[in-house]
């Protein structure tokens, strides 16, 4: 089925943190333990997802028949802005404790590249709306999958005797590097 | 701050890739090649430097509630024009099919927009600072990015082409890991030991 092979592709082919670049600040800024890890990927579910829907439909039954698709880059960002914006305020009342949880990654999501990445990526392959639902679903699938296991493997580092000059970022992108690696395998399953 | 030091600690000192840790996604996803990272380096640039030189003039008159929205506003627009531009003019493919830089640079030209350097920039620095300062402050960063992006691409180049500046020098292919996602990683974390430990060396 079409969406079985969007969500393939999306997690392990083409990942958006280990293949595509995308996501990359809070993939090495966040990613120290894994409790925050999962509060961003979660965070970045929500707003990846809804984004992915408005964007696609101002695409669809505004910009493109007002014939200002020019606009795009400016319209799409100050949509994520607002969802971001619009996400906190009714986190804030619904769930006190879920905004509490996700506290300050929310506002880190608006620069997330990623969320514009999938965005603009989703209008650019002709994609229907179910299949830009899955489509980023698959990524923030696969954002999640690979932010989780980068710092289950980083806060094992504290454990490990990391020569001086590589503590910190540079052993995080060897890391990252191996990983990638191993995502690598990947290619060629999915067209 | 004097000027000449405004401008020189975007290179190695406050260096947004190496120290700062700020523009991560095209710094990986676009240096494939020199040529490809100067471009890259050389388009964040010119939207820095335009949004530091407008929202430094303007940032006054900007109600601070929606101050970031209107940043990014500014900041898209600028990489609106860039990418207009580079879609215009640098769009013709190479001698054998080879994709045209605009294609080459593909979507990370719209993602200077949600370039942390950019947003970081204007709210922390041209937002409080007047239009000169914020000027050069921009000239100096976009260039140390540039710099660093050139670095990361020449390395990521000669080691996974043999080629540099598209001139081949070894027959056949290189290590060509390096011009792959993998290598783009391991040769960045390389590239940010030896550059920290240089800067700690002059200092």
């Amino acid at each position: 089925m079409e969406y079985i092979l969007i969500i393939v592709s999306a997690v392990f082919v083409n990942n958006i943190v280990l293949t595509k670049f995308l996501g990359l600040c809070p993939f090495i800024g966040v990613s120290n333990r894994v409790d925050t890890a999962i509060g961003m990927s979660g965070a970045v579910t929500f707003v990846m997802v809804i984004a992915t829907i408005v964007t696609y439909l101002i695409q669809q039954y505004i910009l493109v028949p007002l014939g200002i698709s020019f606009t795009q880059t400016i319209t799409f960002i100050l949509v994520i802005a607002s969802l971001v914006q619009l996400v906190e305020i009714i986190l804030k009342k619904v769930s006190p404790s879920l905004y509490q949880a996700l506290g300050i990654f929310l506002p880190l999501i608006t620069t997330n590249c990623a969320i514009l990445g999938v965005a603009i990526l989703a209008v650019q392959r002709d994609f229907t709306l179910v299949e830009s639902v899955v489509f980023a679903i698959g990524n923030a699938l696969g954002f999640g999958l690979a932010l989780i296991t980068f710092s289950g493997i980083r806060d094992q580092l504290n454990l490990v005797d990391v020569p001086k000059g590589m503590q910190g970022v540079p052993i995080a992108f060897i890391i990252a590097g191996l990983m990638a690696m191993a995502f690598a395998g990947f290619t060629g399953i999915v067209k | 701050m004097n000027q000449l030091k405004n401008f020189s600690k975007g290179f190695i000192k406050e260096n947004p890739v190496f120290v700062l840790f700020l523009g991560l996604c095209p710094t990986l996803g676009t240096t494939n090649s020199a040529i490809n990272g100067i471009s890259m380096g050389l388009a964040t640039t010119f939207v820095l430097v335009m949004s530091n030189f407008v929202i430094s003039l303007i940032a006054r008159l900007i109600p601070n509630k929606v101050r970031i929205p209107a940043y990014i506003v500014i900041i898209a627009s600028f990489v609106t024009i860039v990418d207009l531009l580079m879609k215009a003019f640098m769009n013709t493919p190479g001698v054998n099919f080879e994709p045209s830089l605009y294609d080459q640079l593909g979507i990370f030209i719209p993602l200077i927009v949600v370039n942390c350097i950019v947003l970081g920039r204007a709210e922390a620095f041209a937002s409080k600072n007047n239009v000169v300062t914020s000027l050069i402050d921009g000239i100096g960063i976009g260039f140390g990015f540039t710099f660093a992006l050139f670095l990361l691409g020449s390395v990521r180049e000669i080691l996974g082409s043999g080629s540099i500046f598209n001139l081949k020098f070894i027959q056949g292919d290189g290590i060509l890991l390096f011009v792959s996602p993998p290598g783009a990683f391991l040769a960045l974390g390389f590239l940010i030991m030896l550059m920290n430990k240089l800067s700690q060396k002059i200092s």
